[in-house]
């Protein structure tokens, strides 16, 4: 189910350098039903920037949607801009998330911007009975953003690429260094993390990737990914989450 | 209330509002969000005779007021496009779809047609002989009036439905082409497909879209697109469907004025997926307010100026 409608912007925070907390309240949040999926977003009304920009979901429920976003360039700029009570047009309740939760003990890994859809995944692992650890990659210690949202739910470990907080090196290190063990995992990150993890570990993983999108909704297969076992794949639509066994590293 | 019912060849239309190829799928997509039956027609997605999955990602940029594509004709392939995604369609659509179709070769714009032409639901065939985006076939049928001639009049020959041939405005006398395929026995034509455009990352100077180059379109190029549909328009003696950037009712009423006998409409479906109903209730209420009774009096308004 797919839904358009105006939604007001209650609270609005910078967490970060250029990373920005955004929640936004209206009827539109009742059709998200997954960790995972995403909302395409119309900033402004004008036609420049023309396209929606397609936004991860941190956390939901039946009123509110919030987002963590980075300012990327012109669209997320003009987001960034936007004021409490402002109204954006959004369709939410896009794509499929995930929504296997059949683990003993698994681990969530976010690298980056990867991080913010971890959140509400985290929640309803929690409340299947599982049993949950969080494993994050930053570039650097000043990069980083609700690791203590995230220590609130469950153990976190940090791996940055130049070392300044916990491990140095990929997510992947950090899992070695602290003997994670796991029967199930799910990523969101860069394509080429997910790509490592994929190589890393091949089984019993869900991935969820991201596109340039036209329209996030199925229509123009601006965001087509060759998978195992079908010829392609849609990330707006049948992704943007993925099993491990149908990712093609590199594909 | 304005009479909007308009026919075309093979097309016989509630309206003149048809969703244009590859901005609305095979049409069910957007079940989700309307009743697809409002439309007159839809074009759907460009169909060849063997599955393509098309260009590598990233497939899209944008630019002011538009957006570049290079999707490189993705689709299932003829068979699966006739059995499918059709059968899919038939179940919410009563309509009679305009087909698009290219090839990469002559012999496979025949076997396409072939097929298509055949299935119930094809009012028409839309010759797609403009795609700036594969590397053969596509555009370069549609830029030298022999060759888009020869290939109108190969499909010709084998389509039981009449055949819209859709020009490329990547040429310097667009007018020409329309001549030569009206000449090879076209039905119709529609016009325009993208603009050949680039554009590039300033740190590293590599082109985003990963074939290079892409289409544009939207409302930036709407006033290539009317200045095009008005020459070609008044040139030849088949209907004009004419696109390019429409986005709103006034626009679709401007695009007819310019000479085309319906029109298309593109990504503003993909911005938003409520654009083609939207444009249908505009039209009517600004024909209301002009105080036109039948949309057809106003196709080619502008050709006495």
């Amino acid at each position: 189910m797919n839904y358009q409608g105006k939604m007001t912007i209650s609270s609005h925070k910078e967490l970060t350098k250029d990373v920005f907390e955004m929640v936004v309240e209206g009827d539109a949040a009742k059709y998200i039903k997954e960790p995972g999926q995403f909302v395409n977003i119309k900033i402004t009304d004008d036609m420049t920037p023309y396209l929606r920009r397609p936004m991860s979901i941190c956390d939901y429920d039946e009123h509110s949607i919030k987002m963590i976003y980075k300012v990327v360039g012109e669209g997320t700029k003009l987001m960034s801009k936007k004021q409490v009570g402002d109204q954006m047009d959004f369709l939410t309740g896009l794509g499929h998330g995930f929504i296997d939760y059949e683990a003993k003990e698994a681990i969530v890994i976010g690298g980056g911007l990867g991080v913010p859809p971890m959140y509400n995944l985290v929640k309803k692992l929690k409340e299947e009975g599982v049993k949950v650890s969080a494993v994050f990659g930053f570039g650097k210690e000043s990069d980083m953003f609700y690791i203590k949202e995230f220590e609130a739910l469950c153990p976190v470990y940090v791996a940055t690429m130049d070392g300044s907080y916990g491990v140095k090196g990929t997510v992947i290190d950090a899992i070695k260094e602290n003997n994670l063990s796991f029967d199930k995992y799910y990523a969101c990150g860069p394509v080429p993390m997910l790509n490592a993890l994929v190589k890393a570990y091949p089984d019993n993983g869900y991935l969820s990737f991201e596109a340039r999108m036209g329209c996030g909704f199925g229509a123009c297969m601006g965001c087509s990914m060759k998978v195992k076992g079908a010829s392609y794949k849609r990330v707006c639509v049948e992704g943007p989450v993925f099993k491990s066994e149908e990712v093609i590293v590199n594909g | 209330m304005a009479k909007l019912h308009v026919t075309l060849p093979g097309l016989d239309m509630k309206n003149p509002v048809i969703p244009a190829s590859g901005t609305f799928g095979f049409g069910y997509e957007f079940t989700k969000f309307y009743d697809i039956n409002v439309l007159g027609s839809i074009a759907t997605k460009g169909t060849t005779f063997t599955e393509r999955y098309g260009n590598p990602l990233p497939r899209i940029a944008e630019g002011p007021a538009g957006m570049l594509n290079a999707i490189g004709l993705q689709n299932p392939g003829v068979h699966a496009v006739v059995n499918e995604e059709f059968d899919k369609l038939s179940h919410v659509f009563n309509g009679k779809v305009l087909a698009n179709m290219g090839g990469h070769s002559l012999e496979e714009y025949i076997e396409t047609a072939k097929v298509l032409s055949q299935s119930d639901i094809v009012g028409a065939l839309e010759l797609n002989i403009s795609c700036p985006n594969v590397k053969e076939g596509g555009m370069q049928f549609g830029t030298d009036p022999e060759l888009a001639a020869k290939v109108t009049r190969e499909v010709k020959k084998v389509s039981s439905k009449p055949v819209y041939v859709k020009l490329s405005p990547n040429v310097t006398d667009i007018v020409a082409i329309a001549k030569a395929v009206e000449a090879a026995g076209a039905d119709g034509i529609s016009m325009v497909n993208t603009l050949l455009g680039m554009r590039f990352d300033i740190k590293t100077g590599a082109p985003i879209i990963k074939n290079k180059t892409g289409g544009y379109s939207g409302p930036a190029i709407f006033p290539v697109a009317l200045r095009m549909v008005y020459q070609v328009s008044q040139a030849v003696n088949i209907p004009v469907i004419g696109m390019g950037g429409i986005s709103s009712g006034k626009d679709a009423i401007e695009m007819m004025i310019a000479g085309a006998s319906a029109v298309e409409v593109g990504c503003a479906n993909l911005v938003d997926p409520y654009a083609c109903p939207k444009i249908i209730e505009e039209m009517e209420s600004i024909l209301d307010e002009m105080g036109i009774e039948d949309v057809n009096d106003i196709v080619g308004k502008s050709h006495q100026f």
